[in-house]
């Protein structure tokens, strides 16, 4: 049975966008504050989940036409293999480093490689969330 | 700085993140056995630079310790990780020709290579958390390992097997809480530090037994009940894995936490340890002896061998630990092997019941004889590899005033031959049954299992020469010392 609920679907359009850029916040945040690729990534998760609740599955994956198996699976690939990057540089495995880079728009920004690390956790996250989630809901 | 002792761990892992890209299933096959042949060598290497240098550390990150994760290579956990390598590249090439279509398009390569990093990872950490970590990330690859192919037997057992793990490793995270309140420190080397600063009072002595039974219920040590149903379900290239290096894992924590943290009060500890090795071996014999099933005999034999290992190091000296470390090296060369050809044996009869195999040796007389080695060598007949460590146990034992343990421990070494032979004379001799043409097909089997066959071999042969290896590890087990200062003084 197909069924649009106006309210639902109006206000997911607007509130998706709110958890999208929340997502995005406490992933930047996560350096130094409370936040960080594992929590970023579950709150765009709870985004995506909620696309998929509104509107029905066969719509969801037109418009998000990706493989969540792979999407877990390339996170921890990057994730892993920044710590290989250590092998190098002849620097004990996982070791971080970070600089200072004057970006335009940003000013003075401090770039850090465990950046990278963070968004292999944060894809590691979505991926294995979402495939968890999506296979469950096909049981019933 | 040794960079190379994280490369056991991150070899698998890479590799198996890397097989989820990859849907061809012969390139995955290439892949994985490449992988764990590789790491084979790295880890033999490994062995050679401890030999040379000493024990080898690693800062993670460059975070010193105690406050970052270590990774520690002594000879006790090398050793095991080249068994470890050896073992699972042999179940690996069995899996090729086994494990079916079915199992191989839903990731069983990649889960498999995940459970081999998660085992190398709890014999390198130098971080009682971080053993935990590894601890789990083994067990999460066991769950998948156990369930996929969803068969009806296998869905029940994982269930099983879930609970009990679940359970047991909030009981872990519990005792390293209370550890961490007491002491203030997660770090092994420093943990052994500060237990012998503040003494092993009562406190201590009770988180240590908490630990006890964690350890007990992943090695099946006394707490076996859930073992029997959940090593009978998986395919048999997955049970030998589990047969081989689960238990093992469980065995290795133990040894690890008292020789290096909890060694302050063995009358406590070590007597505890001693009597349930000793009722785990009467117990597991009994069901080994008893049961008629090809499977459940050689379940159970698997908890005989944990009760024989974990004797040894209750006795704590260095002739029983010596032999412990023969015995848990072999132990983990001859349950793979058992478990191959009794798997060998189920495809080929279509049954596991022994009354309904018979003369199998007429069509199969290499794989008879193999079966033959591995029962030798299981009970501990020279020149197999399981000789030595029982001498040195039994031995050990005997020089402690322990007689009645160290009797027990050879009666059942008797019943453990009698419960495989048991296979051998009804299912391999005797008239033949099954005609050419009814008999279910095999390939990949004669060449994993001659390997290992040749491993057991080699064990009890060159023992002269693996003696070296043995000792420097003991060396360390009896010297907490020289873990602490490899780990906190680098």
């Amino acid at each position: 049975m197909k069924f649009s609920n106006v309210m639902l679907e109006t206000a997911t359009k607007i509130i998706i966008f709110i958890v999208l850029t929340f997502s995005t916040y406490l992933f930047f945040a996560g350096h130094h504050n409370p936040g960080g690729g594992f929590i970023g990534g579950l709150v765009m998760t709870a985004a995506i989940v909620l696309f998929y609740m509104t509107f029905d599955v066969v719509t969801a994956r037109e418009v998000i036409p990706v493989n969540f198996r792979k999407i877990g699976a390339f996170g921890a690939l990057i994730a892993v293999t920044t710590g290989v990057g250590s092998f190098l540089f002849d620097v004990p495995f996982l070791t971080q480093s970070f600089t200072y880079v004057d970006l335009p728009l940003f000013g003075e920004t401090e770039l850090a490689t465990s950046l990278l690390f963070d968004v292999g956790v944060f894809l590691a996250v979505i991926g294995s969330v979402m495939t968890i989630i999506l296979s469950i809901s096909e049981d019933v | 700085m040794n960079n190379i002792i994280t490369l056991p761990i991150l070899i698998p892992l890479l590799t198996g993140i890397f097989l989820i890209f990859f849907r061809s299933i012969p390139l995955q096959k290439w892949i994985s056995a490449i992988a764990l042949i590789v790491t084979t060598g790295v880890s033999a290497y490994i062995i050679h630079l401890i030999s040379t240098h000493g024990i080898l550390t690693l800062q993670l990150g460059g975070w010193e310790a105690p406050y970052g994760i270590t990774l520690v290579a002594d000879m006790f956990a090398a050793l095991l990780v080249l068994t470890t390598a050896m073992v699972s590249l042999c179940c690996l090439y069995y899996a090729f020709g086994t494990v079916g279509k079915n199992r191989e398009r839903f990731y069983f390569f990649s889960f498999f290579l995940f459970l081999v990093a998660g085992v190398n990872g709890s014999f390198f950490t130098g971080d009682i958390f971080n053993l935990f970590v590894c601890f789990e990330l083994m067990l999460i690859s066991s769950y998948v390992l156990l369930s996929l192919g969803g068969e009806r037997i296998q869905l029940r057992e994982t269930i099983k097997y879930l609970l009990i793990n679940i359970i047991s490793s909030m009981i872990f995270v519990l005792a390293i809480a209370y550890l961490y309140g007491i002491t203030g420190t997660l770090n092994m080397a420093d943990l052994s530090v500060k237990v012998a600063e503040i003494g092993q009072d009562g406190l201590l002595t009770t988180v240590s037994l908490l630990f006890l039974v964690v350890f007990g219920l992943k090695a099946a040590l006394f707490l076996y009940f859930w073992l029997p149903g959940s090593y009978s379900a998986p395919p048999p290239a997955v049970a030998a894995l589990f047969g081989a290096l689960l238990t093992k894992v469980g065995i290795y924590a133990i040894f690890r936490t008292f020789t290096l943290i909890f060694y302050h009060q063995p009358e406590v500890t070590h007597t505890l340890m001693m009597w349930m090795a000793a009722l785990t071996m009467i117990l597991g014999t009994i069901g080994a002896v008893a049961h008629w099933d090809v499977k459940k005999i050689i379940v159970y034999n698997v908890i005989v061998a944990v009760g024989l290992i974990i004797f040894g190091l209750s006795v704590f000296s260095s002739v029983s630990l010596i032999g412990s470390l023969y015995y848990f090296v072999h132990d983990m060369i001859i349950k793979a092997l058992l478990f191959l050809l009794a798997g060998a044996v189920i495809i080929i009869a279509r049954t596991h019941k022994l009354h309904e195999i018979s003369g199998l040796i007429r069509h199969h007389p290499y794989l008879g004889w193999l079966f033959f080695i591995a029962a030798l060598s299981l009970a501990g007949i020279p020149p197999f590899g399981g000789f030595i460590g029982k001498v040195f146990i039994t031995q050990g034992g005997l020089e402690n005033g322990d007689y009645i343990v160290a009797g027990i421990g050879l009666f059942t070494s008797l019943l453990v031959l009698y419960s495989v032979m048991k296979i051998f004379l009804n299912g391999f001799w005797g008239e033949t049954i099954l005609s050419k043409k009814e008999e279910g097909k095999v390939k990949n089997v004669l060449l994993p299992c001659s390997i290992l066959a040749a491993l057991t071999i080699l064990l009890g042969l060159g023992a002269e020469w693996t003696y070296v290896y043995f000792e420097q590890a003991v060396e360390g087990l009896m010297n907490p010392n020289f873990y602490i200062q490899a780990v906190l003084h680098d």
